[in-house]
């Protein structure tokens, strides 16, 4: 039986203003986010109001560097090294970037295999992993140093220290990719019997080839700023070396704008390829 | 048809192929380099045992520490400043330049070509043309660290504005919002998670680069390795070096830790 009592199907407001929509969920993301944005700008303000800037006058400071930048980027010359010099040198950082890339995938891959948690036991992989963490934390420029009192300043010292460094990134890399694996396509071999490097090779390799190349290019692509960097900071040759003596010894800056467009012209190739390779791998 | 025994020779092959384009790099470009590998491969047992010996701390270069550790704290500070500064450029050239929120395609265009073009000129080059105008003062290496990671910041937002906030974004221009309302209410919350852990990431490597910019242009925490280096104190060197990995390895914990809640 259906009642005609308005006061069951009405329903009455409680209070004139309807309840406000809650737009956020408080939640400890959030909360994290707020703190870490905060605290950021917090040390950001404080850094750059005790700045040591006493003996700095910005406004001539900004004038300089504006003819500074005029002279490179609208007037490059090749200065008194001459072209012929430059792209040797040029030559030669790509070169070492390429080789101790080379170095750094084929250890690397090594290294990855023996310390991803899917594939060893713990004790091995966290070893490798902690070591790995502490030869990162040191900057490039400093093992190329290190290595150069033991070798001398030179090639040697630069490849070493270099390849120091891109070992245990990519060992890092590799070994993320290598646990992204599905355990099944291990463990179906496994039950085959196969040995160890045949699981390596005939299922984890093709597996994560893609991210493989895809992280050996952008190392290589981070190798050649490295040795560009250790040219100039470590006197390892190459054309960091001529760009430190352009812009540091000789203030030629026609010539450090020869210098960084040769480096760009590189650097976008490199970027170029990169891209290429990846899109064909995905599309694989 | 592709027979088993077809496929089989044929990978064969590839891996062969490989592994000797691999061995001639290698063996072309150490030839080109005059790199001496077994010298080399020599060389790493060396070097560590004279890391053992020489940057072994000592009860001299503890009172090195206070000097230390006040330079790296500057020059941790210093990074964490000109990355977030780098930071708060980037999002406006980001928004500006992504494909979903981003103004014509002629300004997409000129967004990527100043954000690729900043992010290739070396770390180097950035470092001496600005030692040579503002000396040797802090704001030589907040500069050079603020223009490089700028570029890779703006790249970076790019990619994520592309990927994460397109169909948020969608949701609420289909209610009528305008533009600004749909940045602040939409793309920025959605991106926020990402943006921080790519800021945090950016510190890491900053803290890092700082190093060499501090080495090119005397300031921070780079300088201080140099003089200590170049005058033969190792035991203070390597109390650097130690410094430098407790502060990098701690900032990447941190770091994680700060991505687990937020992601």
């Amino acid at each position: 039986m259906i009642s005609n009592s308005d006061d069951r199907l009405v329903m009455q407001p409680k209070s004139p203003q309807p309840r406000k929509i809650k737009l956020r969920n408080p939640s400890l993301s959030r909360y994290m986010i707020i703190g870490v944005i905060t605290s950021l700008l917090l040390i950001t303000g404080y850094t750059l109001t005790h700045l040591n800037s006493a003996n700095v006058r910005v406004g001539e400071a900004f004038r300089g560097l504006m003819m500074t930048l005029n002279q490179m980027f609208l007037q490059p010359s090749a200065g008194s090294d001459g072209m012929v010099v430059l792209l040797q040198a040029l030559g030669i950082s790509l070169l070492l970037s390429i080789m101790t890339t080379v170095i750094g995938a084929v250890v690397g891959f090594v290294l990855a295999v023996m310390a991803s948690k899917n594939l060893t036991n713990a004790w091995l992989g966290s070893s490798i992993r902690i070591f790995m963490a502490v030869i990162r934390a040191i900057p490039t420029i400093i093992w190329v140093l290190i290595f150069s009192i033991v070798c001398g300043l030179g090639t040697n010292a630069a490849v070493l220290g270099l390849s120091f460094h891109s070992i245990a990134y990519l060992t890092k890399a590799y070994s993320e990719s290598i646990e992204e694996i599905d355990q099944s396509t291990i463990e179906a071999l496994k039950v085959t019997g196969s040995k160890f490097w045949v699981i390596v090779f005939q299922a984890i390799w093709p597996t994560i080839i893609a991210s493989l190349v895809s992280w050996t290019f952008i190392r290589l692509e981070i190798n050649f700023a490295n040795a560009v960097a250790v040219g100039a900071a470590a006197g390892a040759g190459g054309i960091g070396y001529q760009l430190f003596v352009a812009s540091g010894m000789s203030f030629d800056f026609h010539e450090v704008g020869m210098i960084v467009y040769l480096i760009i012209a590189v650097t976008i190739l490199l970027e170029f390829i990169a891209v290429k390779l990846r899109k064909a791998y995905i599309a694989k | 048809m592709q027979t088993p025994v077809n496929y089989l020779a044929r990978k064969h092959w590839k891996q062969t192929g490989t592994i000797v384009l691999i061995g001639s790099i290698y063996l072309l470009s150490s030839w080109i380099l005059k790199f001496d590998g077994v010298g080399g491969i020599a060389a790493i047992p060396k070097a560590f045992s004279w890391l053992g010996v020489n940057f072994k701390p000592t009860a001299n270069s503890v009172h090195f520490l206070p000097s230390i550790w006040q330079k790296l704290i500057g020059t941790v500070m210093l990074a964490i400043a000109s990355t977030v500064v780098a930071s708060l450029i980037a999002i406006l050239v980001a928004i500006l330049g992504s494909k979903v929120t981003g103004g014509s395609s002629l300004v997409q265009t000129i967004v990527r070509g100043i954000a690729s073009f900043f992010r290739n000129i070396p770390l180097v080059a950035w470092a001496m043309i600005l030692l040579f105008s503002f000396k040797q003062s802090d704001f030589t290496g907040f500069l050079a660290l603020l223009l490089m990671s700028v570029g890779y910041l703006i790249r970076a937002f790019m990619e994520i504005i592309e990927d994460e906030a397109s169909e948020t974004m969608l949701a609420l221009k289909a209610t009528g919002a305008s533009y600004f309302q749909v940045i602040f209410q939409a793309v920025l919350p959605q991106i926020m998670p990402s943006l921080i852990s790519w800021i945090l990431y950016m510190i890491e490597n900053n803290v890092r680069d700082a190093t060499l910019v501090g080495i090119l242009t005397g300031t921070g925490i780079g300088f201080v390795f140099d003089i200590y280096y170049k005058s033969f104190r190792f035991d203070a060197a390597g109390m650097t070096v130690l410094s430098i990995i407790i502060v990098v390895i701690a900032l990447e914990v941190l770091s994680n830790q700060i991505r687990k809640v937020i992601l």
